[in-house]
């Protein structure tokens, strides 16, 4: 009984995301056929995104907004492999390659500035994601075509500067979902994008295996302890870092494929945000992430997206409604946890002293 | 003779304009045990953080002077390359991961990998942890220092003496230590913790290993010191072979002024009336490594009680318990009311006080100054040190008065009430404890452990204290694993064994009856009869 009881408490978050989604299936009224369709589709497109952001609250960094970074890394990838028309797998992986180094180098600088803001992690990677936006806004909007030559039609209206809003990415669409996929209804599963994957929840299991990992565990836990035992933490810290932001620009680039074009000015945007509300609705917190957290989340926030507008249709006669609740969801499912973050970290001194002397 | 393993010369600091350390010279040859004692704030943790590259030292402005390690000059700025160079250092405060295991804390930094196909590509960093090898070693360091705690279990929650132990047993499983700096490692053992302590590192000294130890106990001088520094005020008053001190001497010139060692501090009292303010039924307490096993004990109004008992028989989880800060089960009144068991706050709030014998966790906002954490459970839980009025202002003039007096009475070695809390020395942070829980006024006061990590100078200062706050008409029961310092305040001694009460003697019974009780004879049992009990 008092087991049930932990487990319960324990997985507060998702039980009651369960129960949500569950209550908006009841209302949706939607085919079961095309419900899993959907969320066949949207776990393939997110998962790894999802699964980049655990590294940095393993490492003690909390919820790493600063995804967005490798988001913007793996776009420019994209955008300068539609250039050469890359296509194919092969493309797509040359694509994935590309984006690497730009992602190291955003990791670096981005891993350095936290260093400089500890402690304040989160809101730093936020503010970072809205200054890196605007720089590559800047970039694409207004000096590609005026300062930078780039004459392609796929890419750029001639007369007026800056990118397309949408560029089509019609090499390289779908070309990792479709190796390999299987039947099932209406649905095809793209079983290699799966597998890709499952291979990154092994890899980021093993990795909390070797040596590395346990490095970044004991940095996470305490920054000063870690240090006195000789790790030298601010490196492991910008190592954590740039782990995430490469796994946030191939998975951009999975994800991309998948939809088949870029928003070149919008596509990023919600990256961080969906992933981190993903994370966190599997129960994570800014201090503590596992795989199946993030894999669970994925799964609960996206049945949550697709069954909102139906659901909010059929309760309240609007789709609109259901439209508001799934971004109000996912934004106050965000503040909720910071706030309980704050709150935490101001009363465990209170807390502590509560515990031990007199106060 | 061969060259010595280290020798500090002229080494000198100042933190932020404040000289701590003037010209000191140290020597340590290989196997040696060199004793390095001094007052609180006297600069002896300082002195070894330069030694340790410790950030503390390399953040402020370093330091001046010069280290040899064997015959050649050094100068680590971090922890990683002393190290390196064979040093290892059990450090006033714990460093031990709370959320790590026993296993995962003793191999930190320092864990057995083994290949694997990426390893040989991207390199040794991301070899895969070797748990059985960990394990092993863990275990043999354990087993080394007669420990018999399990090498995975996590390290949060378990009792201060298994921690210091831990952080011993991750030093002696490093290979090549040559150095090993021991920053008051006994303080947070209980004496006979204490004795097999030392009798490892003795053989640790025998194998070649120098050592150097501070330590307030100096008994522990004597019996385990090659050779003594003494420090006062950052300066080095007086170094040498240990035949050439004595005890009283060493604390005279640590002081300044002499120093009486024992004796009864409190005056025994006049028959108490015999009504008890609490009543303790069945108190059971899940403290891990401390468990107490259903106690029934009644604390005289007006009394000191004392409670004693070997390391692991469930004495410090008595004032755990009643405090909150353990799971616990049973019937606790208080003056008739019933304390809400695991609830800290009620506890707080019915007037009970406690100093922790946690001295990491002992709640110290470390950041924070000495005047704000001298009052802030006070401002907390009684609105003390408010202005008037709705808002709650804090009353800045009335705060700082009050800490001014709590440091002169404390005898607080500091710059001023302002000086931030992490700027002191560990035995000053101890005081300000102690000036905060006498600051609540409060009418029961649990006290565990008030002394550790004190000098002599203050210790006898500190006893002082809590019998004149006794004489207030406050109520104190004291946990200490000092039997000697029970003895000299107390005017009953509770002892406990295996989790449950042995018995309890006046302070003035003879030694064989402690020994007794401790050992979990009833006096009855061996024909001492019940002259003392109750
Ligand atoms: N980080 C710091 N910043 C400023 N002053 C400091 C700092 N650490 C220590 N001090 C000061 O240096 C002096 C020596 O402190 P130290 O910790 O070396 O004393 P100690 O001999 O180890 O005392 P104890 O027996 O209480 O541990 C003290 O006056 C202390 O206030
Ligand atoms: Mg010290």
């Amino acid at each position: 009984m008092n087991q049930i009881k932990r487990i319960i408490s324990k997985n507060a978050v998702p039980i009651l995301f369960a129960i949500v989604c569950l209550l908006g299936v009841y209302y949706a009224q939607m085919p079961g056929q095309f419900l899993f369709m959907e969320i066949i589709k949207r776990m393939a497109r997110n998962s790894f995104l999802v699964l980049s952001l655990i590294i940095p609250v393993v490492a003690g960094m909390g919820l790493n907004f600063g995804i967005v970074l490798g988001a913007l890394a793996g776009q420019i990838a994209l955008i300068l492999s539609t250039h050469w028309e890359w296509s194919g797998i092969g493309g797509l992986g040359l694509t994935a390659l590309l984006a690497t180094p730009m992602a190291v180098l955003f990791g670096v600088l981005a891993g350095m500035v936290l260093n400089k803001a500890k402690g304040r992690e989160m809101i730093t990677g936020m503010v970072m994601g809205f200054f890196a936006n605007g720089v590559y806004q800047f970039i694409f909007l207004f000096l590609v075509g005026t300062v930078i030559p780039f004459d392609n039609a796929a890419l750029r209206i001639s007369t007026s500067p800056g990118l397309r809003n949408t560029v089509n990415l019609s090499r390289l669409r779908g070309v990792l979902d479709n190796i390999w996929t299987v039947q099932y209804g209406f649905t095809k599963i793209p079983i290699v994008t799966f597998l890709v994957i499952a291979l990154l929840a092994i890899a980021i299991w093993a990795f909390f295996k070797t040596k590395l990992g346990q490095d970044f565990r004991a940095v996470g836990q305490d920054r000063h302890i870690a240090g006195v035992a000789g790790i030298q933490t601010d490196r492991n810290r910008i190592l954590a870092i740039v782990f995430s932001t490469v796994l946030a620009a191939w998975g951009q680039i999975i994800f991309l494929q998948n939809i088949g074009t870029l928003n070149t000015y919008n596509s990023h945007e919600q990256v961080g945000t969906f992933a981190i509300a993903a994370l966190l609705i599997g129960g994570a917190s800014v201090t503590k992430a596992t795989i199946g957290q993030a894999l669970m989340g994925t799964f609960l926030f996206h049945l949550l997206f697709v069954v909102s507008p139906s659901a909010g249709q059929a309760i309240f006669g609007s789709a609109q409604v259901g439209e508001y609740f799934r971004v109000f969801v996912a934004y106050g499912i965000i503040a909720i946890s910071l706030a309980l973050h704050a709150w935490r970290s101001k009363s465990l001194a209170k807390a502590s002293m509560e515990e031990d002397v007199s106060a | 003779m061969s060259v010595p393993v280290l020798e500090m010369k002229k080494i000198s600091k100042s933190f932020y304009g404040t000289q701590v350390l003037d010209n000191i010279n140290l020597t340590v040859n290989e196997g040696e045990i060199h004793c390095l004692v001094g007052e609180n704030g006297a600069g002896k943790s300082t002195l070894m953080n330069i030694l340790f590259g410790m950030s503390v030292i390399t953040d402020t402005g370093g330091y001046e002077g010069d280290i040899l390690i064997n015959g050649s000059k050094v100068a680590f700025n971090s922890p990683k390359a002393a190290i390196g160079a064979g040093i290892g250092m059990v450090h006033q405060e714990f460093m031990l991961l709370p959320g790590f295991t026993v296993a995962e804390n003793i191999k930190l930094n320092r864990e057995d990998t083994k290949p694997n196909p990426f390893s040989k590509i991207f390199g040794k960093k991301l070899e895969t942890l070797n748990r059985k090898k960990m394990s092993a070693d863990t275990r043999s360091a354990l087993d080394k220092l007669g420990m018999n705690i399990d090498e995975w279990v996590t390290v949060a929650g378990l009792p201060v003496g298994y921690l210091q132990f831990v952080e011993i047993a991750r030093e002696i499983d490093k290979e090549n230590l040559q150095l090993l700096v021991l920053d008051e490692p006994t303080a947070v053992l209980t004496e006979s913790e204490a004795k097999q302590f030392l009798e490892v590192v003795q053989k640790l000294a025998r194998t070649g290993i120098s050592i150097l130890f501070i330590t307030h106990r100096l008994d522990e001088v004597m019996a385990v010191a090659d050779n003594i520094t003494i420090l006062k005020d950052g300066e080095l008053v007086s170094s040498g072979p240990t035949e050439s001190y004595t005890i009283a001497q060493m604390a005279e010139l640590m002081v300044g002024r002499k120093v009486e060692t024992s004796g009864r501090i409190g005056n025994v009292k006049s028959e108490k009336a015999n009504e008890a303010v609490l009543e303790i039924r069945d108190l059971r307490v899940d403290m891990p490594g401390e468990r107490l096993r259903g106690i029934d004990l009644d604390v005289y109004k007006g009394e000191i009680l004392g409670i004693g008992g070997l390391a692991g028989h469930g004495k410090i989880a008595l004032a755990n318990g009643i405090m909150g800060l353990y799971a616990s089960q049973g019937q606790v009144r208080y003056e008739g009311m019933d304390v809400p068991l695991n609830n800290p706050r009620e506890a707080l709030n019915l007037g009970l006080a406690f100093v922790s014998e946690d001295r990491r966790g002992v709640g110290l906002v470390l950041e924070d100054s000495i005047a704000n954490n001298i009052v802030l459970t006070s401002m907390q839980t009684q609105n003390e040190f408010l202005k008037p009025g709705p808002l709650k202002l804090k009353d800045q003039k009335r705060i700082m008065a009050h800490a001014l007096e709590s440091i002169e009475r404390f005898d607080i070695r500091c710059t001023g009430p302002e000086q931030i809390v992490r700027r002191l020395s560990g035995g000053n942070q101890q005081k300000v404890c102690i000036a905060r829980a006498f600051t609540q006024n409060p009418k029961l006061f649990f006290v565990s452990e008030p002394t550790r990590g004190i000098d002599v100078g203050a210790k006898s200062r500190v006893l002082e204290l809590i019998v004149e706050l006794n004489r207030m008409g406050v109520t104190v029961v004291i946990t200490s694993s000092e039997l000697a310092e029970l003895r000299s305040i107390s005017d009953r001694i509770a002892i406990i064994y295996e989790g449950k009460l042995s018995g309890i003697l006046a302070p003035d019974a003879p030694d064989v009856e402690y020994g007794l009780l401790m050992a979990g004879k009833s006096l009855e049992e061996v024909g001492i009869g019940e002259r003392a009990t109750n």
